[in-house]
């Protein structure tokens, strides 16, 4: 895989002044996907605003890892729920008028 | 200009201590913070208000300040002069300006008493921070989105061009990346969300890719049968309406819908209804003849 889109984890806990156990442990619960290539670590640069919302909730609110998981979760919910009811909100268009 | 009750704001009293401020700010700021409220303008305006009164009662110089001068803000000025020079020297982060909103956002009182400061909160100094990211809605009209088309739009004082799909929904949101503000610090651009709004003011009514139309037929169409012509959304069509069509039968034309969403030249279906008009103000030779087919039946 092409390194062009992938950040060096070392850098990104340099850059953010996080240290390296916070990014195994949201690894550890699933939050974020890890690559290992030539035995350096990456993230995907895509990934890269969800890590920084995890940043700021966990060094802002003091949110712990599972709290952020809790908290992604609710998020994507409400985001499936924001989208569903568009949905409806177009299908009802349907029977207006 | 108002006077800001920075203490209701965060629901303490007078005299608070640090750690009961912090305590209140963290509890306000965990309920409305931008990274658990997405989209959400009233909360972003409520951790704004919070952010701004934790600004001036966290720093033990400013609450000072505050509680002197308070109502009287206008009477500040000779204490910011005293002040100003050591604060020139200072080059503040915003903490959490990062992704959600300017640091021009803190209220003009708040502005007028301390001037265009930023936070004091030094522990994420010089960090890189991906720019904000910005929200943008953009109506259009149905017709404007039966065809992949490319628009200029002009966000922030940017312009920027778009492509935008075919087949696109009311409501959708689209990332455009890079194109927020600037990232801080040498970090990467923010991201620009679209929404759109398809206004239909057509006579099709849109379900993703199907779309409905209503045709009316005279009754003798819908008994004898016959040819119609209709139009659909690209172009008119020629129709059989089979003899003895009841009001409210369907008809699906294939591939005669609206385009599938990034998916080239695939259409969604045309679901049309024939109502049957029925004739009124009848005159006596045809009610006449209706009797005679009555009493046929």
């Amino acid at each position: 895989m092409s390194k062009q889109k992938l950040l060096l984890v070392d850098t990104l806990c340099s850059t953010y002044k996080i240290d390296v156990s916070f990014i195994n442990e949201l690894r550890g619960v699933g939050l974020l996907k890890v690559k290992t290539i030539e035995q350096s670590e990456y993230i995907h640069i895509d990934v890269l605003s969800d890590l920084e919302k995890m940043i700021r909730l966990h060094q802002d609110l003091n949110v712990n890892i599972e709290g952020i998981d809790v908290i992604f979760n609710l998020l994507q919910k409400v985001e499936s729920l924001q989208n569903e009811l568009t949905s409806v909100k177009n299908r009802l268009c349907l029977y207006e008028n | 200009m108002k006077f800001i009750d920075y203490y209701k704001i965060l629901g303490i009293n007078k005299s608070a201590t640090e750690k009961e401020i912090k305590k209140a700010y963290r509890k306000l700021a965990r309920k409305y913070h931008p990274d658990v409220n997405p989209n959400d303008k009233e909360a972003e305006k409520k951790f704004k208000e919070i952010n701004e009164a934790n600004e001036v009662l966290s720093n033990p110089e400013n609450r000072k300040k505050y509680d002197q001068y308070g109502k009287d803000w206008k009477h500040a000025e000779e204490f910011e002069k005293a002040k100003q020079q050591q604060q020139e020297q200072q080059q503040y982060q915003r903490q959490y300006s990062g992704s959600h909103f300017s640091e021009s956002d803190f209220s003009d009182y708040f502005e007028s008493m301390f001037g265009k400061q930023t936070s004091s909160r030094g522990s994420r100094q010089q960090m890189k921070f991906k720019g904000q990211d910005y929200n943008a809605e953009l109506v259009l009209q149905l017709r404007d989105v039966y065809k992949s088309h490319k628009q200029i739009v002009t966000v922030n004082g940017k312009n920027i061009r778009l492509t935008i799909p075919a087949g696109i929904e009311n409501g959708q949101v689209i990332k455009i990346k890079g194109k927020g503000g600037a990232g801080r610090n040498g970090g990467p651009n923010g991201d620009l969300y679209i929404r759109f709004v398809i206004n239909n003011n057509t006579d099709f009514k849109r379900e993703g890719s199907t779309l409905y139309k209503t045709v009316e037929i005279d009754l003798y169409t819908a008994v004898l049968g016959g040819t119609i012509t209709t139009a659909t959304f690209d172009g008119k069509v020629k129709l059989k309406i089979a003899a003895g069509t009841q009001n409210g039968a369907k008809v699906k034309l294939k591939g005669k819908g609206f385009p599938v969403y990034k998916k080239k030249d695939q259409f969604g279906d045309l679901i049309i209804t024939y109502t049957v008009r029925i004739p009124t103000h009848l005159s006596a030779k045809e009610k006449e003849l209706f009797k005679e087919l009555q009493k046929l039946r």
